[in-house]
Parts: C-alpha cells; sequence; structure tokens
C-alpha cells in the first residue's frame, strides 16, 4: 500500500430543504490509499451518494476537510475542481452516460478535449490505447446504440481511464447489468486494479462488493462498518465456473 | 481550454443532429437571403431610375401649368391653358441660364398609314426640342422656321411608328402619315431612345411645328408645356429661378400671389423617384428583417431544447472535467456556427436569387456589398442574441442534477 490518496476529515453535509435541514452526512472519517479497491455500500438514503458526490468534486462539504491527492478542496473555485475532475478523477456511471451518435473512440476522447495541455494526435492515440485497455479495440467506431450494455459500459470505463486520474469513482456501474455481465465488469476493474488504479466503487449489491478489497458501510451518514475483504472474489474465475449457455 | 477544443465540440455536436441543424439554419437562410434579394431589387430600381433619368439629360428643366400639379380638376382647364408663345419668348429673352427653350403641345390619337394604324402621341415643338430632349435624327431632316411660321404638314417619327405603321421599312421619307384626319410628310426619322425611367417607349412618338399640332390638330392658342435646357447641370437651380421671375413677369402676377406654373428640372425629378423607390427599399428591408428576426428566433427555440434535451450530455461534461464557460461556450458557439453558417448559405442563396430574378424577371438588381456585409453581421449578432440565454442556462446546471436527470 502506498500514499494516501484520499483522506477525509469529520466530513459534514447538510442540504436545506425549505424548513427542514437533512443532515445526508454527519461526520466521516475515511482514508482510502493507493491502490486500493474500495466498495461503499449502504441503503438508498444511508448517504453514499453524497459521499461520492463530495468525493468526485461535485459538490462541497459543509465541514470537514477532504484532500485528494494532497490537494484540499475546500479552498478551490468551481473552475479549480473542474480541472481537478479533469486530471485525477475518473466516473463510471450506472447508465453509461455515452454521448448519443458519437463513435465509442470520440466518447472516450471527451475527457481529454477539455484538457488543453493534450494535442489532438495524442488525444487520438491515448484514446486509443485505453480501449484497447478495456478489450473494445475492434469497437472503436461503433455508435453506442450499436454495442450492448457490457460494451457500453466498457467504453465509459476507458472514458475514465484516459486522463489517468488516481482514483476511478464508479456509481453502481453494475447496477444496469446482468450478472454475466456485471462479473465482466469486475474482472475489467480487478484488473485495472492488479495494475495498481485505486477504485471507489458504490454499489448496494453485497455480492459485487466482495470482488473488492475493503468494504465501507454507510447508514444514515455516519460509516458503520468498515472492513477488509477477507475470502475476495476472483471475477474471471467466477465467469469461467458460470454455465456455458448463458455466454450464447 | 482552448477555443480551438470548445468550436470542435461545437462542430461535433451540430454534425450529431445534422437534420435538426439544417432546420434550424432555415429560418436564417430564408431571412439572410430575402434581405439580399429585397434591398437589391429596392437599390436596382432606384439605380435604373437614376440611369434612365440622366440619359434623359439632367440639365433638362419643365414648365408646366400648376393646375397639372395640383390636381386639373380643382383649378379647373383654364389655369391649364395660361401658357403662350409669349412665356417661349420672354425666356429665351431674359435668361441667361437656359440654352435652349422649346414650347410643346401634344395630342394622343391613331396614326394611321394606308390600313394600319396604331395609338401615339403627337407632340407639336420647336426645331430645339431635340436637343433639349436628347433625340438625334437618324435620317432626313428637322423641321425648318418657314415651316413652323406656316404651319407645314410635316413631321419627324420615332422607331416603334416605323415598325407598327411601315413594317419596319427603311425609307420612309416622304411618306404620309395621317393623324386625326391631317396627312403629316415624314420628312425624318429619330434614332431609338428606348424606354425611359417610368418604363414609357420614348420612340412611340411623331414630332410635328408645334403651329402645326395647335391649329391643325388642337386648334388651340396655348402651349401645354415649355420644355429648356439650362446651360449646364450646376446652373439647374439659377435657370429655374431666372424662368420663375420671367415667367412672373409676362403673367403679370403680383407679389404673394401662388405661380400658376411650375417648374422643375430633371435632377429635382431623380430625386423624387430616388425617394419613392427609398420608401420601397426600407419597407421590402424591414419585412425581410421581419423574418430574419423570426428565423433568429428559431435558433433560440433549438438551443433552449437543446439544453433541456442534452442535460444529461452537460452533466457528463462537468463530471469529466468540463468548466461552466467551457459548456456556455460551446452552446454559444453552437448558434453562432448555425446563425454564421446559415447567414452564409442564405448570401449565397440570396445572390443566386436575385441573378435569376435579375435574368429572368429583367429586373434591375444592385446587389450593395453593404447588404451583404450587414445581413452577416446581423446573423453573427443574432447568434449571438439568441445563444446566450440558453448556453447560460446550460452552464449553470448543477452537474449531480444534470446527471440524474431522467
Amino acid at each position: 500500500m502506498g500514499k494516501t490518496i484520499i483522506e477525509v476529515k469529520n466530513l459534514k453535509k447538510d442540504f436545506y430543504l425549505e424548513e427542514i435541514t437533512v443532515h445526508a452526512l454527519r461526520g466521516i472519517n475515511l482514508d482510502i490509499k493507493e491502490g486500493e479497491f474500495v466498495a461503499i455500500m449502504g441503503t438508498s438514503g444511508s448517504g453514499k451518494s453524497t459521499m461520492l458526490n463530495i468525493l468526485g468534486c461535485l459538490d462541497k462539504p459543509t465541514s470537514g476537510s477532504y484532500l485528494l491527492d494532497g490537494v484540499s478542496m475546500g479552498e478551490l473555485s468551481r473552475n479549480e475542481l473542474a480541472a481537478l475532475r479533469n486530471n485525477k478523477l475518473g466516473f463510471v456511471f450506472q447508465s453509461y452516460n455515452l454521448l448519443p451518435r458519437t463513435t465509442a473512440l470520440e466518447n472516450v476522447e471527451l475527457p481529454l478535449f477539455y484538457n488543453s495541455k493534450v494535442k489532438p494526435k495524442e488525444r487520438k492515440e491515448r484514446a486509443i490505447e485505453a480501449l484497447e485497455a478495456v478489450g473494445l479495440a475492434d469497437r472503436m467506431f461503433h455508435m453506442p446504440n450499436q454495442m450492448s450494455g457490457g460494451q457500453q459500459q466498457r467504453v465509459a470505463i476507458a472514458r475514465s481511464l484516459v486522463n489517468d486520474p488516481v482514483v476511478i469513482l464508479a456509481d453502481e456501474a453494475t447496477g444496469n447489468l446482468d450478472t454475466r455481465t456485471s462479473y465482466e465488469i469486475m474482472a475489467l476493474l480487478q484488473d485495472l486494479n492488479s495494475k495498481g488504479k485505486t477504485i471507489v466503487f458504490v454499489t448496494h449489491e453485497p455480492d459485487i462488493a466482495r470482488f473488492t478489497t475493503r468494504q465501507v458501510v454507510f447508514r444514515d451518514g455516519l460509516i458503520i462498518k468498515e472492513e477488509m475483504v477477507t475470502n475476495r472474489l476472483n471475477a474471471i474465475e467466477l465467469l469461467n465456473a458460470l454455465p456455458v449457455e448463458e455466454s450464447i | 481550454m482552448n477555443y480551438t477544443n470548445t468550436i470542435k465540440i461545437s462542430v461535433n455536436a451540430l454534425k450529431r443532429n445534422k437534420f435538426r441543424s439544417f432546420l434550424t439554419m432555415l429560418g436564417i437562410i430564408i431571412g439572410v437571403a430575402s434581405v439580399i434579394v429585397m434591398l437589391a431589387i429596392g437599390q436596382g430600381s432606384k439605380k435604373s431610375i437614376r440611369d434612365q433619368m440622366s440619359s434623359m439629360g439632367t440639365n433638362l428643366i419643365m414648365v408646366m401649368p400648376a393646375s397639372q400639379q395640383r390636381g386639373g380638376v380643382m383649378l379647373g382647364n383654364s389655369s391649364a391653358q395660361n401658357m403662350t408663345l409669349n412665356d417661349i419668348t420672354a425666356i429665351e429673352k431674359e435668361c441667361p441660364a437656359i440654352s435652349a427653350v422649346s414650347p410643346e403641345v401634344r395630342s394622343s390619337g391613331q396614326a394611321v398609314v394606308g390600313n394600319s394604324n396604331w395609338p401615339t402621341s403627337v407632340y407639336g415643338v420647336n426645331n430645339r426640342y431635340f436637343s433639349i430632349r436628347k433625340y438625334t435624327i437618324k435620317s432626313g431632316r428637322s423641321f425648318t422656321d418657314n415651316e413652323i411660321q406656316t404651319y407645314a404638314k410635316v413631321c419627324l417619327v420615332g422607331q416603334t411608328i416605323v415598325e407598327k405603321l411601315f413594317e419596319g421599312k427603311t425609307d420612309v421619307i416622304g411618306q404620309t402619315v395621317r393623324f386625326k384626319g391631317i396627312p403629316l410628310m415624314i420628312i425624318g426619322v429619330l434614332s431609338e431612345k428606348g424606354e425611359n425611367g417610368m418604363g414609357q417607349d420614348q420612340d412611340d412618338l411623331i414630332i410635328a411645328p408645334f403651329t402645326t399640332v395647335q391649329k391643325r390638330i388642337l386648334a388651340i392658342t396655348y402651349i401645354q408645356s415649355i420644355f429648356a435646357s439650362a446651360v449646364s447641370e450646376e446652373k439647374n437651380n439659377d435657370a429655374i429661378d431666372q424662368v420663375t421671375t420671367s415667367l412672373r413677369k409676362t403673367h403679370k402676377l403680383k407679389d404673394g400671389v401662388t405661380d400658376d406654373f411650375q417648374v422643375r428640372s430633371q435632377a429635382e425629378m431623380v430625386q423624387t423617384f430616388s425617394s419613392i423607390s427609398d420608401v420601397l427599399t426600407i419597407l421590402l428591408g424591414a419585412i425581410a428583417g421581419i423574418s430574419l428576426l423570426v428565423g433568429g428566433i428559431g435558433i433560440m427555440n433549438i438551443m433552449y431544447v437543446s439544453v433541456t434535451e442534452r442535460t444529461r450530455e452537460i452533466g457528463l461534461r462537468l463530471s469529466v472535467g468540463g468548466r461552466a464557460t467551457d459548456i456556455m461556450m460551446q452552446f454559444l458557439i453552437e448558434s453562432i456556427l448555425l446563425s454564421v453558417l446559415g447567414g452564409i448559405i442564405g448570401i449565397s442563396l440570396g445572390v443566386a436569387a436575385t441573378s435569376v430574378a435579375a435574368s429572368l424577371m429583367n429586373w434591375p438588381t444592385v446587389i450593395m456589398p453593404a447588404s451583404v456585409v450587414m445581413s452577416f453581421l446581423v446573423c453573427s449578432a443574432i447568434g449571438i442574441f439568441f445563444g446566450w440565454y440558453p448556453a447560460r442556462k446550460a452552464s449553470n446546471l448543477n452537474p449531480i442534477d444534470a446527471l440524474r436527470y431522467e
């Protein structure tokens, strides 16, 4: 385990809805080190999505501190946060969020368009590399509607990888997929993790969480359980164990 | 963030919706094209009026009884008979700014040769008239003073008369044309002059000594109008003043009595017609301008709908590192691209339509570079103006809400 990438101290988040104040997060302390594969679990309303939004620099905490790769995000402006999202974070969403009528390659290139340091030639090369890394080299010029859900999600993962982020944030990334495809995605994430990528994976499915290295369970805005995964599952082994006819 | 990237993003977004982009542009295309065509037609008619008026001579001075200008019914015919040969003599004597002067009496009716006839006008004038009205004699001769004094039954004819009554025969001198029962011998043929600014055929006429028309055809002693040439265009106003003074004296008008005649110069008429066609141009331009505005609102409408439709896309762009300004620039550039591209297509279409109108319908058209530049600037302005609000709306979206938008 290397350096600490995410360092959250006494983080609170309140939402003010007319007269009621909703305490979505009531004091979270969480450290994530480089190379970890963390599952954030919890029922809906537990605060896990709010936590992910703050980790993803999409939302600011009401109080407490959050250091991402040594940068304190509380003091940053909107534009600096955008730059941070661009350089240090990769997002994978439940519903893929690919641009319609746009090729896989262009979808993967998207984050690089917002990075002025990347030249057009390099942009394309890096997008091709990312697609190769997720095993979609032959689908580069396919539109999202020409691909299966699993393939679309792999394009989304390639998109999150392309900027070489310090952490990949996945929000219910297997939520829309069948068992087999979920395992394929988890196999891919495990593979990336084994190559050193830090991944934070929000899910409400306990069996999916067993592919990760550490589970953090939220309830009512607090962490109620935090433990290392003991008998970690290997997605590739599970895939091979699945009945053959399902692959037809 | 550099602008090449933003422009590329915008172009890609427009390419993804080719048909919708085209429909959006259509409003601008039609608006710009109609502005250009309308202004070209307006300017063209103005220019052709001006050209043809000046071909008639810019130093031309016309004197008409005032009743013609105010409406003959109100003042009665008697006031239309207030000019006589004395006025001509007086102008010749007293107006140094006038180089030539001729009376004009006019009669309309059928001209007959053998078994063919043609409705035309006979103009009774003196032999200075040709130079005043810029008529040249193609063959034959003008009439002599002696012929004027003796009411000689001679005439000169225009090309249209030759065509209609003599089937284009070249040798018509010595032939006789009968007008209202009076046989007139042709002593000369005028060169072709074409149409004037008001579309009148200037070759459809017979010119005879004014005495002949007065005594033999109309049986009157007054003259209907006076045509004169100023010594130069610059002397037009002096000439008008001198003619006015001279005529007031011969008409014995006391101070304070309004003129019973009206002196006008060709330059004045050019101005009058130009200002009429200016009003026309403004009117046509305004109509076209409204369609341009409607086109702009169309762009705003589509961009606004597009922001809503692409809420998730905006959320995604924000989450992968797009700043609010990047999103705003993207939408702004999209709408500017639509309007500028629409503007360019509209300009080409307008120029094409103008030349089609010019060649098929023989309309005089002038495409002013100013109208092209102006409509292009208006397009860009429309793009910025109507793109601003939707673009701002897009950039103000909260990324979390935008990502979860259904």
